[in-house]
């Protein structure tokens, strides 16, 4: 997948939890956390979304990787086949 | 057409018995210094020149005396002015207007109408102490059978007077010593007569209504001006005609504000202010966001030296502290 | 013929927009079915009814806004009587009554000052002005009523209008802390193992099925509460009332502001995995704003979980009629003293706020010890 492709799946994931985030910017550094209030059951299901588009088991120990857009492109270019 | 012009008030009160001379036959002036010496404000100056001593009749100092006299006048068919110099003064007139021109209609079943104006100038401000300086509006406009007005304006001191020479009955007409000097813009044409009773708003807003009348009302919209400055909106009322009282305008407003203050130069006690007061309590108690506040007078004899004559009066700044008292701020 | 009437959906309550009619009349109804839904400060609520029967006629139309406690529909009811219902012999489940705030707009209660615009328009919003603060010079006006508009609009979850949200808690809120003399206890708990515990259990899960840790938080509470009677229940017509099920708040957070504590029923009594189910159905629900009417009124004790990243410790505010509260901090790394040793332990404080007129500090100090224990044994859960 491309960077690009990433990008977008990462986004469709984090909407499928908060559609009404869709409308507000998305700063690719800042935690998803700090920008919008997400707790952990917004996190779990981001986190599932990502597991149900990609099939990669996402344990428990990889979520620091997975808190911002950035770190979450990141982590999944590295672990998807390319 | 609407071409503007620049008068006095003075000018305007002029122009008014003037034009008045002019149109009616039966209108003449009567007062104490009205012909000679032009009027105690100046209002009748040039008018014995012009209309002669019949029309324009000083009369010796005895207010009963000339006003009864007037009384008669008008049962005879007449359209009489009468002036009198202050409200103070009238109080020797009071006899006649309350005893006879107010009660002759319904003394005699209908048959008698008393068709007076008395003209009389009111209030503080020109350092003339405490016997020509009172604001006692409110004795008149307890009297059933007659009007009272308060031309607070140009327009209506130009326009209320041949309205009130029309109407069948006595309307007492107040002017506010400290307007004759005020200078602004009327129309130089066309039909300037005004009513002679319903409230005015002479500045909508929302947030409270100013009620008042006569020299007070310049102040009451410096005060909402200054508001404006604080975002607060406020909407200031002119009675105008102080009897019959206009309660439909001053309830609606308050419904819409749901705070009022009251600024009447009378005293606080028994005052116009009072009557006012109650009117909204009675006609729109459930609207109220704040007891009803009153700007009147202290309760002395007007006194002399200028800066007791201003802390005894309403004064713009004390308006401005009752507006945000009853807005809480 | 049973009068079925608009429910009141918690202490804040005053009427409700009836928006939708999901049963026709003639339609049979059984207990527990969704009737109607209602627009409610808490977002589209689901009514459902207490009786079996027939819907014989519907008196309110769609839109209509609806004082709590007027007459919706009437129930034709089946042949049996109520009281052949099965009721299980050790368990007394009590249906708290809600009644309507029994407090109206009440300007001449002595000692508040409430202008007559005010209380007027606090009758027209249906605000209890006895919830309203005053202002500085101790006067309900118009002011304090109308909280004036926000010029930017919060972002609202679907179905919520959060300036209601926020009237709905300040209302119940300030009856709370008006009515409930609160006392307030805690203790911090040891929750390595349970962490450990959790780490291990979600490694085993994928994704979809894996556990927060509010979800042993949850069921080790409800363990603990059946221990401890006291601390469930309601405070109703001036006497405490326990309840022998416990129905849990989950105080739940919206995006934007506010909150909702819908009930999640007996979780002493699911697995994890089902208590996970739930909350995870129930947080969807409040931010889509469908709850039932039943998960806003059966609660019988609240459950407010700060969760990751936020503060060590939250002693909250009891929401009325309960008469208790537990409230739990972020669990976090801290030095901790083991068996004589220092050592680096997950921890977390866990508050009880009571009701003192229901129960003691004492009842929610052994609660507190109850939960400690219980949650050093997370594999029993």
């Amino acid at each position: 997948m491309t960077q690009d492709q990433l990008v977008e799946l990462v986004k469709r994931s984090l909407y499928e939890v908060a559609p009404d985030l869709e409308a507000e910017p998305l700063d690719p550094k800042r935690s998803f956390n700090e920008q919008f209030e997400f707790d952990s059951m917004d996190f779990l299901k981001f986190i599932t979304g990502l597991h149900q588009a990609t099939g990669l088991a996402l344990p428990e120990k990889d979520y620091p990787h997975l808190v911002s857009l950035e770190l979450a492109v990141a982590y999944l270019s590295e672990k998807l086949p390319s | 057409m609407s071409v503007l012009r620049k008068v006095t008030y003075r000018d305007a009160v002029r122009e008014a018995i003037q034009d008045a001379m002019h149109r009616d036959a039966s209108v003449f002036l009567m007062g104490e210094d009205v012909g000679r010496y032009g009027g105690a404000y100046g209002c009748s100056k040039g008018l014995l020149a012009e209309f002669g001593e019949d029309r324009i009749r000083d009369t010796p100092l005895a207010e009963a005396g000339f006003t009864g006299a007037g009384i008669g006048a008008a049962l005879g068919g007449m359209r009489p002015i009468v002036e009198i110099m202050t409200v103070n003064f009238s109080l020797l007139a009071l006899d006649q207007i309350v005893n006879t021109a107010a009660a002759i209609r319904h003394m005699s079943g209908g048959q008698f109408s008393v068709p007076l104006v008395i003209r009389m100038a009111t209030g503080a401000g020109r350092q003339l102490a405490a016997q020509h300086s009172h604001s006692l509006e409110n004795w008149y406009a307890h009297v059933p059978g007659i009007k009272v007005v308060a031309p607070a304006t140009l327009a209506d001191a130009r326009g209320m007077l041949w309205t009130a020479l029309q109407d069948p009955d006595p309307v007492v007409m107040f002017e506010h010593a400290m307007l004759y000097n005020d200078e602004g813009e009327i129309a130089a044409e066309g039909d300037l007569s005004m009513p002679i009773e319903g409230a005015a708003i002479r500045r909508p807003g929302t947030d409270c209504s100013i009620i008042t009348y006569g020299g007070s009302l310049k102040k009451a919209l410096a005060a909402a001006a200054e508001l404006a400055g604080e975002n607060f909106n406020c909407e200031v009322i002119d009675l105008r005609a102080l009897r019959p009282l206009d309660g439909k305008t001053i309830l609606a407003s308050v419904e819409k504000t749901h705070r009022a203050v009251i600024v009447d130069e009378g005293w606080r006690t028994g005052s116009l202010a009072a009557e006012i007061s109650a009117l909204i309590m009675e006609g729109a108690f459930f609207a109220l966001d704040a007891p009803v506040a009153r700007v009147c007078s202290a309760e002395v004899p007007i006194p002399y030296a200028r800066h007791l004559e201003i802390s005894a009066t309403p004064q713009v700044a004390g308006i401005i502290t009752a507006v945000r008292g009853v807005l809480r701020r | 013929m049973t009068a079925f009437r608009m429910p009141s959906l918690g202490a804040d309550m005053d009427e409700g927009t009836l928006v939708e009619w999901i049963k026709k009349p003639g339609d049979q109804l059984k207990r527990g079915d969704i009737i109607a839904v209602v627009e409610t400060q808490k977002g589209a609520i689901e009514i459902e009814v207490f009786h079996d029967g027939v819907l014989e006629a519907i008196h309110v139309k769609t839109g209509s806004r609806v004082p709590v406690g007027e007459v919706l529909a009437t129930i034709r009811t089946a042949e049996e009587p109520e009281s052949a219902q099965p009721v299980p012999p050790e368990v007394v489940t009590q249906k708290p009554v809600y009644a309507p705030p029994a407090q109206v707009a009440a300007p001449f209660t002595p000692g508040l000052k409430i202008t007559p615009a005010a209380s007027s328009r606090a009758k027209e919003l249906g605000i209890d002005v006895q919830s309203v603060f005053p202002g500085q010079d101790g006067i309900i006006g118009l002011k304090e009523i109308e909280v004036p508009s926000v010029p930017a609009k919060p972002k609202a979850s679907r179905g919520i209008n959060l300036d209601e949200m926020r009237n709905a808690i300040a209302a119940a809120m300030a009856r709370s802390k008006r009515e409930i003399p609160h006392y307030y206890v805690s203790s911090i708990i040891d929750m390595t193992a349970m962490m450990e515990w959790l780490a291990t259990e979600n490694a085993r899960r994928t994704v979809s099925d894996r556990l927060l840790a509010a979800v042993p938080i949850i069921k080790a509470c409800a363990l603990g509460l059946q221990q401890v009677p006291e601390l469930n229940g309601h405070f109703l017509d001036d006497r405490p009332l326990r309840i022998a099920e416990v129905k849990m708040g989950i105080g739940i957070a919206l995006r934007g502001g506010g909150l909702i504590a819908p009930a999640l029923a007996l979780p002493d009594r699911l697995s994890l995995t089902e208590i996970m189910q739930r909350l995870s159905d129930l947080v969807a629900r409040v931010r889509g704003g469908r709850l039932r009417s039943s998960e806003l009124t059966e609660a019988t004790v609240t459950l407010s979980n700060l969760g990751d990243n936020s503060a060590d410790m939250v002693l909250p505010v009891i929401y009325p009629p309960q008469v208790a509260i537990i409230g739990v901090g972020q669990i976090d790394a801290r030095p901790w003293v083991v068996d004589g040793t220092l050592a680096s332990r997950k921890i977390a404080t866990f508050a009880v706020a009571g009701d003192h007129r229901a129960n003691d500090g004492r009842s929610a100090a052994r609660f507190l010890r109850l939960l400690g224990e219980i949650l050093q044994k997370p594999e029993m859960l």
